[in-house]
């Protein structure tokens, strides 16, 4: 299939494109004729492999030259780190990155000689990753042409470098197709090295000190993990004398010992890549980044790859000390990272924190890597991909319009941006409201952790559904309250792409919504078979019938009530504030007579449950179990 | 499927009179308790027709529209339950019904209101723990989230979840509303909060809201029931018995507990659920 | 005819009464005089109440007041003047800041006298203002028939 190659070197052309023109109307020319092109090739693979009829693929390509040619780029990759950290004095940084890169050359160069075999695999999860990376990369490159416009135009104080910008976005989702569709560990490693430096080139785009120190940190964790998975290749390399991520999970299935540490330190740095406890702050530091950054890298792609590698090996973890490690750590990660979430009135740090503690949801899932868990976890990659694209897209236009990101300045967002406000409801509803598929989810996330007797994470889920629960219902309570008296009027000044994107962001999530039963027999039971050998369907015909009642009350019941209450004859009241209301229900008569602006404002308890007092606390917890428990696995095989 | 449909229909049309005669039941106590007279004990279904004759009136028009959505969801939450369907899916729909509550709430931006709702998103995220870990310890006595499942099974399954009932009877104080967890409504007359979340409710608004309550309390006395059911059929007199004194017992704290703070409520009900239900849990798991 | 006479609803308002009356008030609801048995609840909130207990008279501070509570309130509504202050102004009636009873900024319905009014003659007033609700909804009742 010669689309393979096509979607992972098409970006990266386009990526030298972008870097060379100079000329803004004609690179977003071709940024928006090459987005719609990624999407519908990614589209294109998943027909023409669906022709083919659903099944697993091993493609293999001339391999010489082109192993030759990663590792070439891996090296290049490897000075530009040893650049940039000498440039800003963080000298130790580009250790992490020498180190790996030099065992990965020598172990290339000098170590046992690997048979031939197949690079790219094509199955139902590379290409539901491809599907999410394509079509909503695509999307965030069309909302990131309108959005980096008007980011210059306030922003005048950072440099106009836009067309770095857009050569990492694309550079990225080149990466980003690699690393999905690889099966040979090597390029494994090189495609993540990939998105672990674009990620921190994007993080310091705008060169402020803040951003600075933020893109360093993204940097030394992500490599960190990059240290930890060259590692486990080489050592399984050298063991096994293949590199190929089927045969280390069969492997590892088997019960072979010799799986066990690469399988424990791939799961590692799939750790730092999905931003979990005790990596976390990496995530919440890449905030300083313009927002389809945010979105694309730090949201809806990026991360996942850490959750892609984690549900692969998930068949090699079910019931292992690797699987309980990853599984504690998760979701540890999921309530914590919740809690500290209601703490935050910055939509984009709520969203930040919201996503670690999805994500953390999703690991735990894999950890627990049972079919059921899985199930959950792609169904929560799914929604999650979907509605975190849109949240930050839409947080990034309501901040322009709004100038600020505050969720208590979205009071009332409703009557000052309606079509902003709408669009984020939506995504917020998808998050964790019945009948989206964040419930569903939960649903069999909880039954498999029962199934599988693991106390803790029942624990984790319960207490953590509670606080997720509670920080995005104060925030869509916010967006529809009566809004207060403002002094200034705001305008909907988002650009047409921008719509565009969020636009077709909102149906995908409704459409996810209300076809996700059908998805689950189509789609994703197959690739829990795909996985485990034999799959059953996980969502029972008693439940199923009882979520088609659901969603179609819920999406039929307000619009009837709406309908009803419409034509229903009320007469208005004025809020009651004990008499004081002075005619508008937003000022009152204060003990002096005069007119007082009210203002409500949201718990959030910052004192008791602050990210500065539940952070480190947390970060030592799990640097510990980390520790204990790697030892425990790697001693346990040694000995 | 037939016998569940019959249970549906039951629910819904009963529902309301049972709620209201508990409630009225409650304020008959409640009084004998403080040696007054007390009303009637169809006191409820009065005041809710009054509430039905009097002028509709709002603050916001989009109030009726949240607190009938709030209603219908209830409702279908009372209906899974009756029906036999799955426990957990019950609980979800649940708190997206209480989320449109809050909703109802916030939607006016009056202060009373919006702090009252503040407050149940604080006793939501209390109780919400210990309703989930009930229906895991459902799970692990009775083999099947199934409402059905669970009722059928052959001994009562309070002898394994003595803990997860203790937890469930503790944040029913919480769900009705009662003292001294009564933080978001305030039901108890001259309070600092007026009437919570209530407060911008009037007329026809309460009225939903006050036969939303009734759905739900039947409800959750069904979930009681649910401890001690089994396939025997006169385990239902043992339930309606248990559901009675538990209503009870909720009516006896009521009275005799001076309100808390929303701190002290979350830190109480989230120990006690880890104690009594985690604690039962732990046991649970290494029995089954 | 829709019978509403068993929920009356009260909103007390505490004018610039001297207490004497107030506490009168919450007298009728303590097990003597156990107003509840008429189905008597004491809401604080305008917007759930059927009958404004209105105490002491109405001075320049809280004319305003008065006014939009009662305003807030949905009708049928009665509005009930409980002991002399509320009626007349009272003592107070010459102060300089006071306009007088409360019939100077709502129509009051039913006065209730007293200084302090007896809890007797409180409940007494209430169940008179009770009738008088349910009047205005009969009469309600037939206007709309009219107009249909």
């Amino acid at each position: 299939m010669p689309i393979v190659p096509f979607l992972i070197v098409f970006p990266l052309i386009v990526s030298v494109l972008m870097f060379v023109i100079r000329v803004n109307k004609v690179r977003n020319f071709f940024a928006y004729i090459s987005a719609v092109i990624i999407m519908v090739s990614a589209g294109a693979l998943t027909v023409q492999w669906g022709m083919q009829g659903f099944k697993p693929m091993l493609l293999t390509y001339n391999a010489e030259v082109v192993d030759h040619v990663i590792l070439a780029a891996e090296i290049i990759l490897m000075i530009l780190v040893t650049v940039l950290s000498f440039k800003y004095k963080k000298y130790w940084v580009s250790l992490l990155s020498i180190l790996p890169t030099a065992l990965i050359a020598y172990f290339e160069l000098l170590g046992p000689a690997l048979p031939e075999g197949g690079q790219i695999y094509v199955d139902h999860l590379s290409i539901l990753m491809c599907l999410i990376v394509g079509v909503i990369g695509g999307l965030i490159v069309v909302y990131a042409v309108g959005y980096m416009h008007g980011y210059h135009h306030h922003h005048t104080e950072f440099e106009d470098r836009r067309y770095y910008f857009f050569a990492l976005l694309f550079a990225f989702l080149s990466a980003m197709f690699g690393f999905v569709l690889s099966e040979n560990l090597l390029w494994i490693d090189f495609f993540w090295e990939m998105t672990s430096i674009c990620s921190f080139l994007l993080i310091g785009y705008t060169k402020t000190p803040e951003a600075i120190n933020n893109c360093f940190r993204a940097l030394w964790m992500n490599l960190l993990g990059g240290c930890a998975l060259a590692v486990g290749i080489v050592y399984y390399g050298y063991n096994a004398g293949v590199v190929s991520l089927h045969g280390l999970v069969e492997m590892a299935q088997n019960g072979d010992k010799l799986a066990v540490i690469p399988v424990a330190l791939i799961a590692f740095a799939a750790l730092t890549k999905a931003a979990q406890l005790p990596f976390s702050t990496w995530l919440i530091g890449a905030m300083v980044a313009p927002t389809p950054s945010s979105a694309l890298l730090h949201s809806a792609t990026m991360v996942k790859a850490g959750i892609y590698v984690l549900f692969r090996l998930a068949p090699a973890m079910t019931g292992t000390t690797t699987g309980m490690m990853i599984a504690l750590i998760g979701g540890f990660t999921f309530l914590v990272t919740s809690i500290m979430a209601i703490a935050q009135s910055d939509g984009k740090k709520v969203l930040a924190f919201s996503t670690i503690s999805n994500l953390g949801l999703m690991v735990a899932c894999a950890g627990v890597g049972t079919e059921e868990t899985i199930w959950a976890g792609v169904f929560l990659m799914m929604f999650h991909a979907i509605s975190k694209s849109l949240l930050f897209q839409d947080v990034g236009a309501t901040e322009n319009a709004l100038h600020s990101r505050d969720i208590e300045d979205m009071h009332g967002l409703l009557y000052i941006l309606p079509r902003l406000a709408i669009f984020m409801f939506i995504g917020i509803a998808g998050m964790f409201l019945a009948p989206f598929g964040m419930l569903i989810s939960k649903w069999a996330a909880l039954k498999a952790s029962i199934d599988e007797r693991n106390i803790i994470l029942v624990f984790f889920i319960c207490f953590g559904s509670a606080t997720t629960s509670f920080y995005w219902t104060k925030w869509m309570g916010k967006i529809i309250s009566a809004s207060h008296l403002r002094e200034k009027t705001f305008k909907d000044i988002t650009k047409k792409n921008e719509v565009i994107s969020l636009t077709i962001h909102a149906i995908m999530m409704i459409a996810l919504c209300v076809s996700f039963p059908w998805i689950s027999r189509v789609y994703v039971t197959p690739l829990i078979a795909e996985m485990f050998g034999a799959g059953e369907n996980v969502l029972p015909d008693a439940i199923l019938y009882t979520l088609i009642v659901v969603i179609v009350l819920v999406f039929a019941v307000p619009f009837f009530a709406y309908l009803y209450s419409k034509h229903a004859k009320v007469n208005m009241k004025l809020s009651y504030m004990n008499g004081i209301n002075t005619g508008d229900n937003r000022k009152f008569v204060d003990a002096m007579g005069e007119e007082k602006t009210l203002w409500l404002s949201n718990y959030y308890m910052h004192k008791v449950i602050g990210s500065r007092k539940l952070m480190v606390p947390s970060q030592i917890f799990t640097v510990a179990v980390l520790l204990i428990m790697l030892s425990m696995i790697i001693g346990g095989v040694l000995v | 499927m037939k016998l569940g449909i019959t249970f549906v229909l039951l629910y819904i049309v009963l529902a309301p009179f049972i709620g209201g005669f508990l409630e009225g039941l409650d304020r008959k106590i409640s009084a004998r308790m403080q040696r007054r007279v007390g009303p009637p004990v169809l006191q409820p279904f009065y005041d809710v027709k009054k509430l039905l004759n009097k002028q509709t009136i709002t603050v916001s028009t989009s109030q009726m529209f949240l607190l009938i959505t709030y209603l219908v969801l209830m409702v279908l939450t009372g209906a899974l339950f009756f029906y036999g369907a799955d426990l957990l899916m019950c609980f979800f729909v649940m708190s997206t019904a209480a989320t449109f509550l809050y909703f109802a709430a916030v939607v006016t931006s009056s202060p009373y209101s919006s702090a009252g709702a503040q407050r149940e998103l604080i006793q939501m995220m209390a109780y919400e723990p210990a309703v989930l870990l009930t229906c895991v310890g459902f799970y692990l006595a009775a083999g099947s989230f199934n409402v059905a499942d669970i009722a059928g099974s052959k001994i009562s399954n309070i002898a394994y979840l003595p803990g997860f009932f203790v937890a469930f009877v503790f944040i029913l104080t919480i769900k009705m509303r009662k003292s001294p967890f009564d933080t978001s409504a305030s039901h108890h007359m001259h309070q600092e909060l007026v009437k919570g979340l209530t407060t911008e409710m009037g007329s026809r608004n309460l009225a939903i809201f006050q036969i939303t309550e009734w759905y739900e309390n039947v409800f959750l006395m069904g979930v009681v029931g649910l401890f001690i059911i089994n396939s025997n059929i006169y385990s239902i007199i043992a339930a309606v018995v248990v559901i009675l004194l538990v209503y009870f017992l909720e009516v006896l704290i009521d009275n005799s507990s001076a309100r808390m703070k929303w701190q002290q409520m979350l830190k109480i009900t989230w120990a006690v659920t880890l104690l009594a239900a985690g604690v039962n849990l732990i046991i649970l798991m290494v029995v089954r | 005819m829709a019978n509403i006479k068993r929920s009356p609803w009260l909103l007390h308002y505490d004018g610039s009464s001297c207490n004497g009356c107030d506490i009168e008030v919450l007298a009728a609801l303590t097990p003597v005089y156990d107003a509840e048995r008429l189905g008597v609840v004491n809401t604080g909130d305008p917007m759930q109440a059927d009958i404004f207990l209105i105490t002491g008279g109405i001075n320049e501070q809280n004319k305003d007041v008065v006014k939009q509570i009662y305003d807030q309130m949905p009708r049928p509504k009665v509005v009930v003047a409980v002991g002399v202050c509320a009626c007349t102004g009272g003592v107070f009636k010459d102060c300089y800041n006071i306009l007088g009873g409360a019939d100077t900024v709502i129509p009051v319905d039913i006065y209730v006298p007293g200084c302090a009014a007896r809890p007797q003659a409180i409940i007494d007033g209430v169940v008179q203002a009770v009738e008088l609700f349910q009047q205005r909804l009969d009469e309600h009742h037939e206007q709309m028939k009219k107009e249909a």
